[in-house]
């Protein structure tokens, strides 16, 4: 029951910010679709005891694989689907918490809070890149092959 | 001589358009230089050069005669993803030869004088579910899901409310948030809600700066140092202004 709320909510989620942030009609429920699956594979990880990091690093590699493969076969740019998809990845609340503690004079858990939303957004960024350079290698090594056989 | 110059500061004026839409409505930095070179490459000029950050473009054309060098201030940015995905297309077009540089430019005017394509109250229902989202995702329980929505809903609306009054970003996000900390105080204490914190944390959601921090941290990876600073900085102030909000509302708890 919870999984099915997880799955729903953040399907409805990201949804509804590729609304926000004008994305084509035609493309908020694929949107949609990528942020579930990017967040269903991090709520699973944590789940099941694995560090946030790893689980963040994870779950925006895939969403970043899903949102190149949409992009490819719906001739669109990338970031339609994975600003949709890292949405509910993003250290929002943390990074929010961090700010809270700090105007309350309570700077150790800030920075505490601080340097994990640091990381967890450095970890998002680590993950979308990587899978763009293993997508630029598989397209580069492809490439040279056909040019070997020509 | 005179015509060739004329044309090469017409391929200036439609490439620092391009690169403008794109810049202001949230596309990448390493996309912007790249759809530019792409257009000017597309338009004859071979030899061109691009500083983009996210306050201004710097744009030059070299060739047989003296270079040409033009700058574009950008002074609003908002998330857009439509123009973003129009501009591209358009690029697209003009690399392919389909498009001559006026009918380029008449395209990228109209699409850049184009207003919200979503209805205020689209977005703002969007806003409010997603806060009521967020809080299942966060672990909150379903009785505070009304509460998120109404509360998320409120800062959405009082953020652009206030961004039309008072045209400082900063202010207007503080305002909201202290906005969402008022109505989620006023849910608990009504009975009607039950976990503050995570009311707060659902409702502020959409006016967070996640996508900026994320953006800040990749163009730093790909060697845009002074676009991922200065992203840096807007997501910090962003947070900051939240932060406050919702932290004088707590404070007279």
């Amino acid at each position: 029951m919870t999984i099915m709320a997880q799955v729903f909510t953040s399907f409805i989620a990201s949804a509804a910010f590729g609304l926000l942030f004008n994305a084509p009609k035609s493309s908020l429920l694929k949107g949609g679709f990528v942020g579930m699956c990017g967040w269903m594979i991090y709520y699973g990880m944590e789940a099941s005891g694995i560090d946030p990091v790893i689980a963040t690093v994870t779950a925006s590699f895939f969403i970043a694989v899903i949102s190149q493969f949409f992009a490819k076969k719906y001739r669109t740019p990338v970031i339609i689907f994975s600003v949709a998809g890292i949405i509910p990845l993003v250290p929002g609340g943390l990074a929010y918490d961090a700010m809270r503690n700090f105007v309350q004079n309570d700077y150790n858990t800030a920075i505490n809070l601080a340097a994990r939303a640091f990381m967890i957004s450095g970890s998002i960024a680590v993950g979308l890149v990587f899978s763009e350079v293993i997508n630029q290698i598989i397209r580069h090594s492809t490439f040279t092959r056909r040019q070997k056989q020509r | 001589m005179e015509k060739q110059t004329s044309y090469v500061y017409d391929v200036i004026k439609v490439c620092l358009l391009a690169g403008k839409v794109m810049l202001q409505n949230g596309g990448e930095t390493y996309r912007v230089e790249d759809t530019m070179t792409r257009i000017a490459d597309a338009y004859g000029a071979t030899q061109s050069n691009s500083y983009v950050t996210p306050t201004g473009i710097i744009f030059s054309v070299e060739g047989p005669e003296p270079s040409k060098t033009q700058l574009i201030r950008i002074s609003d940015r908002t998330t857009d993803l439509y123009k973003v995905t129009k501009v591209n297309s358009i690029s697209r077009r003009i690399s392919s030869g389909e498009l001559s540089i006026q009918e380029a430019y008449y395209e990228l005017d109209k699409l850049d004088k184009m207003t919200e394509r979503y209805t205020f109250p689209k977005q703002l229902v969007a806003a409010a579910v997603a806060s009521g989202c967020f809080l299942i995702m966060f672990q909150g329980v379903w009785g505070d899901f009304i509460p998120a929505v109404l509360a998320g809903g409120g800062g959405f609306f009082s953020v652009t409310l206030f961004n039309r009054l008072v045209p400082i970003k900063f202010f207007s996000e503080f305002l909201a948030s202290f906005v969402i900390g008022l109505l989620a105080v006023l849910f608990v204490s009504l009975g009607l809600g039950e976990q503050l914190d995570k009311i707060i944390i659902g409702s502020v959601m959409p006016l967070v700066p996640g996508l900026l921090i994320t953006n800040a941290v990749r163009d730093l990876m790909a060697g845009h140092l002074i676009s991922g600073l200065s992203k840096g900085a807007e997501a910090f102030l962003t947070a900051f202004a939240i932060g406050a909000g919702i932290a004088l509302v707590v404070s007279f708890l």
